[in-house]
């Protein structure tokens, strides 16, 4: 009975009520983004915002019944939990109906569930619990293997269910990863990876459209293979600090690129990307060498990042075209601005950002936005859903949104940290990724500056699965983080 | 311990490394959105293009009326019919088709015509395409009863003019398309709009038009209209065009009209008192409903096409010399320039000899004749003589030919000759009055003299007037001195009528020159050349003329005003190719003049208005053209 009347005051009020806003707004938006002029009521069931009504009452229940189930629950359940849910997403392959071309939606009559939304919640308890073990150490390759193997396993999948934006939320747990001890090398070299792609993708295939002056040919190489030699240097500064080797390889590269240019400006069948290739294949020559002498790994893999950034760079183009799909290859072309296509692929983010423009400093006003009201943005109430906020509230208000959504993300990780659980902690930084992931994406892609992925935006978007699979990842939280006191959650 | 607490340090400089992260997101977009929202105004438009939909509204166009307030012109509704292929579920098809009177071939064919993207670029399923344009409001009403029927139908209102009678289509003008050099000329005018294209219509455009309006409504991304921008607050509502009352006595024009059948030619008649325009007869004539709505550019074509030539507004566009009308004038100038007075005669034998040998012929009539005997049976040596002094003897008065021709150009140019008046109608022409220079050009200077230009004495040769001119010249004459511009206009709705046509232009020349000749010309009516004219009961003043034709038959020229004593009409009628003025035009005259005056024909004259209206007057060449 005590720990019952102890619960609600142990509860995370700032959170509860954070979320209780964000669905707020949400319901308001989607309220005015399906605001018909000549049917303006409220509680209209057949209409997105009147069954939203009780998506959120439904979801509200969710979170109070979350709460009173006792917090060793969520451990206890965790791994069952994640293989039956990598079953039922194997099953999904081949129970769902085709719909838009994705396998992944089950229906149950009039209900349609999406088994992937579910999949995250799995796999981040699975991961909380697993990583919360003692004897795991995420500095050890077999561990860290492990722990990659548990967040790709159910991204294969859903692949495999043609949902490949779904799928990508998965990889928002190597922030998880890194906050437990991951090296953050690999995430440097993630973020790499996504540089150099995008560089050989804009700058080599320029279209002429694009081009206003006279740029070398395979300009992304030459950007790809600077940047490798500049960031080798700055390892080297780092993990070295020997200065003979940082000379002697700055004098090399100097004399190559000096070489290059002039002789590119003189002769024009040499062109600037052989030197470029040159640079880099010297460097790692060289590298090799230095470290076979000087008997040290690090040079070692410093020339071995030239290699990976040169096989990167190389691929890029073939990964593209190969393993994209042709409706992905040209959200990546018209975001990258490779491909103009106002009408067709481009529409949605064209018209977004029409909405989102035209808002300007102080918004239309509540109700008054016309983009979204006059159906000019597609999925105006699910993926597009911040348009309607832009263009209403304008500057001002989109701003003091996305304020709200960072403070709740921000809570989360005060949450997490604070806890003595290793389980909870890392389950709050588990769906701190999820948040941020879908927030980054989905604001990205309407505001134009990441390619089109459908996900929605976490309590703000129309729709019943994501608002249950929201609510329940983040009342699972304040549920833990209610018996944070309780030191002996796991470990 | 220190390992302990070296992880800790660890962990929290991942933390504060997460942390950055998340804020890094939300400056990105923020950057992001000041970036599209505040600094970047281009999306505005851009919305704004997508989701308004500025509606025209169109104002009523002005009526018109004529001077007895009755309405001339008005507005009629007509329809067109409008498909949106969307919503044709269950469609009545024969049923449509009966309705509208079409075949089902026809239909198919019209619906084929709106889906070609290339005849009709704007197609969109979700919209509303023209069907059949124009339908008449019987058929709008057969089809109101039955549009449940069918789904997708609707019907767009369009105003077409409506003229309660056949007549007077010169004066009052038609309605037409905007072109695209008046869109470029006038941004007030968009594609399709229309515009006074002619007569009354051109000219008051302005005063009949209104000002249009705007609907401001929000359009779907399928092109569907969802209402009205902030329901209706930043519309604007249109302004009726004003309405107008014209000078014209309708009933008298469509009398002129009547007369003027199976002939070509015009009539004018003016009120002198105010230079209101009564009658603007210009034959042959059309309907103007002829060029109204759907069948409008297959008409004019056609009229285009007439070799009669029934769009040539004749009287004011069509030049001919003015003949004998034209001795006024000089009877006028020579008086006030002290060259002649009601005394002065001069002999006629058949003619004048401007030398030995060559002689500007006349007809038969007593001789010598004074100043009204000259206006009475126009002779032709009288002015003959009468010029031959001015220029050619006065040589000490003006100092040569040159100066007195100049002196007599003023007075002329001054009764409204030479240039157009500046009546309120477009396309007018001014005539033709020589300058001293023009003959010097010809003749060389001091080459030339009265015997070289003696032709203009009676009014042929260079000179050319346009009818209304010499109606004008008629009421000059009724009002003694002064005329206004003759204007079609009477009232302007809640607005005056331009100064011009207020503003009194005086003639310099004495009051008594103008008795001789009105006295002259009560003579040529009562029993000189215009005799057949003469109404029981009406002292009227006139003067025939014949206009010389080089292409044909000489045209017939009747010019006076009514009655002697406070003038009421000032009349010119010229009929084409018809000879000697005396034939046709006077009777015409005299009977415009019975009808505006006294209402009616009296009966013993009804025989000439029957034969004047059945008469007709083919265009034929003269005999050594023929060949």
């Amino acid at each position: 009975m005590r720990r019952n009347e102890n619960i609600l005051k142990m509860l995370d009020w700032w959170t509860i009520g954070l979320y209780l806003v964000l669905i707020f707004i949400g319901w308001c938006t989607i309220y005015a983004a399906c605001y018909d002029y000549d049917n303006a009521e409220i509680f209209n069931f057949s209409a997105n915002h009147g069954k939203q009504i009780i998506w959120i009452s439904t979801a509200l229940i969710l979170g109070a019944i979350i709460l009173t189930i006792d917090s060793k629950f969520y451990s206890n359940i965790a791994y069952l939990f994640y293989v039956l849910m990598i079953i039922l997403l194997i099953a999904t392959i081949f129970l769902a109906t085709d719909t838009k071309g994705s396998h992944s939606w089950l229906n149950f009559g009039a209900f349609k569930i999406q088994p992937a939304e579910f999949a995250k919640y799995a796999t981040c308890l699975c991961l909380s619990a697993f990583l919360s073990k003692s004897q795991i150490d995420l500095r050890r390759n077999k561990d860290l293997m492990l722990a990659m193997g548990i967040i790709l396993l159910p991204a294969l999948i859903i692949i495999a269910q043609s949902e490949t934006g779904s799928a990508l939320v998965f990889f928002s747990f190597f922030i998880l990863l890194f906050r437990e001890g991951m090296n953050g090398m690999i995430l440097i070299l993630g973020v790499f990876a996504i540089v150099f792609f995008i560089l050989v993708l804009r700058y080599n295939n320029l279209p002429d459209a694009v081009v206003g002056v006279d740029v070398p040919e395979l300009l992304g190489f030459i950007l790809v293979f600077a940047i490798a030699v500049i960031t080798a240097l700055i390892f080297l500064r780092i993990y070295t600090k020997d200065k003979t080797c940082m000379l002697t390889f700055l004098g090399i590269n100097i004399g190559i690129y000096a070489v290059g240019i002039i002789l590119a400006n003189f002769i024009p069948a040499v062109k600037t990307w052989y030197f470029a290739a040159l640079s880099i294949g010297v460097s790692i020559i060289f590298l090799f060498i230095w470290g076979m002498v000087m008997h040290r790994q690090t040079y070692l893999l410093i020339s071995a990042f030239l290699m990976f950034s040169i096989a990167l760079s190389g691929s890029a183009d073939y990964a593209f075209n190969k393993i994209l799909a042709p409706h992905q290859q040209i959200r990546i072309k018209i975001v990258l601005g490779l491909e103009d296509d106002p009408q067709g692929a481009g529409y949605n983010v064209r018209q977004s950002q029409i909405a989102i423009g035209s808002g300007g400093l102080t918004g239309k006003g509540y109700l008054n936005g016309t983009q979204t009201k006059l159906n000019y943005v597609p999925e105006q109430d699910t993926d597009f859903i911040f348009c309607t906020i832009a263009e209403e509230w304008g500057f001002i208000g989109s701003t003091l949104f996305i304020i709200i959504y960072a403070t709740l993300m921000l809570r989360l990780i005060f949450l997490a940290e604070r806890q003595r659980s290793a389980f909870s902690r890392i389950y709050g930084y588990g769906i701190l990724c999820i948040f941020l992931f879908h927030f980054f994406i989905n604001l990205g892609m309407v505001t134009g500056i990441t390619p089109v992925i459908g996900i929605p935006l976490p309590l703000i978007s129309y729709g019943g699965s994501s608002l249950w699979g929201f609510t329940l990842l983040l009342f699972t939280f304040i549920r833990l983080d209610a018996n944070r006191m309780e030191v002996l959650q796991a470990r | 311990m220190n390992q302990y607490r070296r992880k800790h340090q660890d962990s929290h400089a991942r933390q504060i490394i997460i942390v950055l992260v998340v804020l890094l997101c939300a400056l990105i977009f923020i950057t992001r959105l000041f970036f599209l929202q505040v600094l970047n105004d281009s999306y505005k438009d851009n919305a704004d293009s997508n989701a308004f939909l500025k509606k025209t509204i169109y104002p009523a166009r002005g009526l018109i009326y004529d001077r007895n307030n009755n309405l001339i012109v008005s507005n009629q509704p007509v329809y067109d019919v409008m498909l949106i292929m969307r919503e044709m579920v269950d469609f009545d098809t024969l049923g449509f088709c009966n309705t509208l009177n079409i075949t089902k071939a026809e239909f198919d064919d019209r619906i084929k015509d709106i889906k070609n993207k290339r005849k009709n670029p704007g197609y969109s399923r979700y919209t509303p395409q023209v069907f059949m344009s124009q339908i008449s409001t019987s058929s709008y009403g057969l089809l109101q009863e039955k549009m449940f029927r069918f789904p997708g139908v609707l019907t767009q209102q369009r105003v077409l003019r409506k003229y309660s009678m056949p007549h007077g289509a010169h004066a009052l003008g038609n309605v037409g398309e905007v072109s695209q050099k008046q869109i470029d000329e006038d941004s007030y005018y968009v594609r399709g709009d229309y515009k006074g294209q002619s007569g009354v219509e051109k000219t008051y455009e302005n005063e009949l038009r209104g000002e249009k309006g705007v609907e401001i409504l929000l359009r779907d991304v399928h092109g569907r209209i969802k209402g009205k921008y902030m329901d209706g607050a930043k519309d604007i509502n249109p302004v009726s065009g004003k309405n107008l009352t014209m000078g014209l006595d309708m009933e008298l024009q469509r009398y002129g009209e009547l007369l003027m059948n199976g002939k070509m030619g015009s009539i004018v008649a003016i009120e002198p008192s105010t230079g209101e325009i009564l009658a603007l007869v210009s034959s042959p004539s059309y309907d103007p409903a002829l060029l109204v709505g759907r069948e409008r550019s297959a008409n004019y074509a056609r009229l285009l096409k007439d070799k009669k030539r029934p769009l040539f507004d004749r009287p004011v566009m069509a030049q001919y010399p003015p003949g004998s009308t034209f001795k006024l004038v000089q009877a006028l100038i020579f008086q006030e320039e002290g060259i002649i007075n009601a005394n002065t005669a001069f002999p006629c034998k058949r003619g004048y000899y401007y030398t030995k040998t060559r002689k500007m012929g006349c007809h038969e009539h007593k001789s010598p004749l004074d100043l009204a005997g000259s206006i009475q049976h126009s002779c032709n040596a009288y002015y003959g003589y009468a010029l031959r002094d001015f220029l050619d003897l006065n040589l000490d008065k003006y100092g040569s030919t040159d100066n007195a021709y100049n002196v007599w150009r003023n007075y002329v140019m001054s009764m409204g000759f030479g240039l157009p008046l500046g009546i309120d109608f477009p396309n007018e022409k001014g005539g033709t009055i020589y300058k001293s220079t023009t003959y010097d050009k010809i003749y060389g200077k001091n080459r030339w003299k009265s015997s070289t230009i003696i032709s203009t004495s009676i009014g042929q040769g260079e000179i050319l007037a346009t009818p209304i001119q010499i109606a004008n010249l008629a009421a000059l004459i009724a009002n003694k001195g002064y005329f206004y511009t003759p204007h079609i206009i009477k009232k302007i709705e809640g607005g005056e009528i331009d100064e011009k046509y207020r503003t009194k232009h005086v003639v310099d020349i004495k009051e008594k020159h103008f008795d001789v000749v009105q006295y002259g010309m009560e003579l040529a009516v009562k029993k000189g050349t215009a005799r057949f004219g003469q109404i029981d009961s009406l002292v009227f003043c006139g003067k025939t003329g014949t206009a010389q034709n080089p292409h044909g038959e000489d045209h017939s020229i009747f010019m006076g005003f009514a009655p002697k004593e406070n003038p009421q009409i000032a009349i010119a009628v010229y009929v084409e190719n018809s000879g000697f003025g005396a034939t046709w035009a006077v009777p015409i005259a005299s009977l415009m003049i019975e009808k505006y005056l006294h209402g009616s024909i009296s009966a013993k004259r009804l025989h000439i208005e029957k034969r004047m209206m059945e008469s007709v007057i083919e265009p034929k060449a003269k005999e050594s053209e023929k060949k």
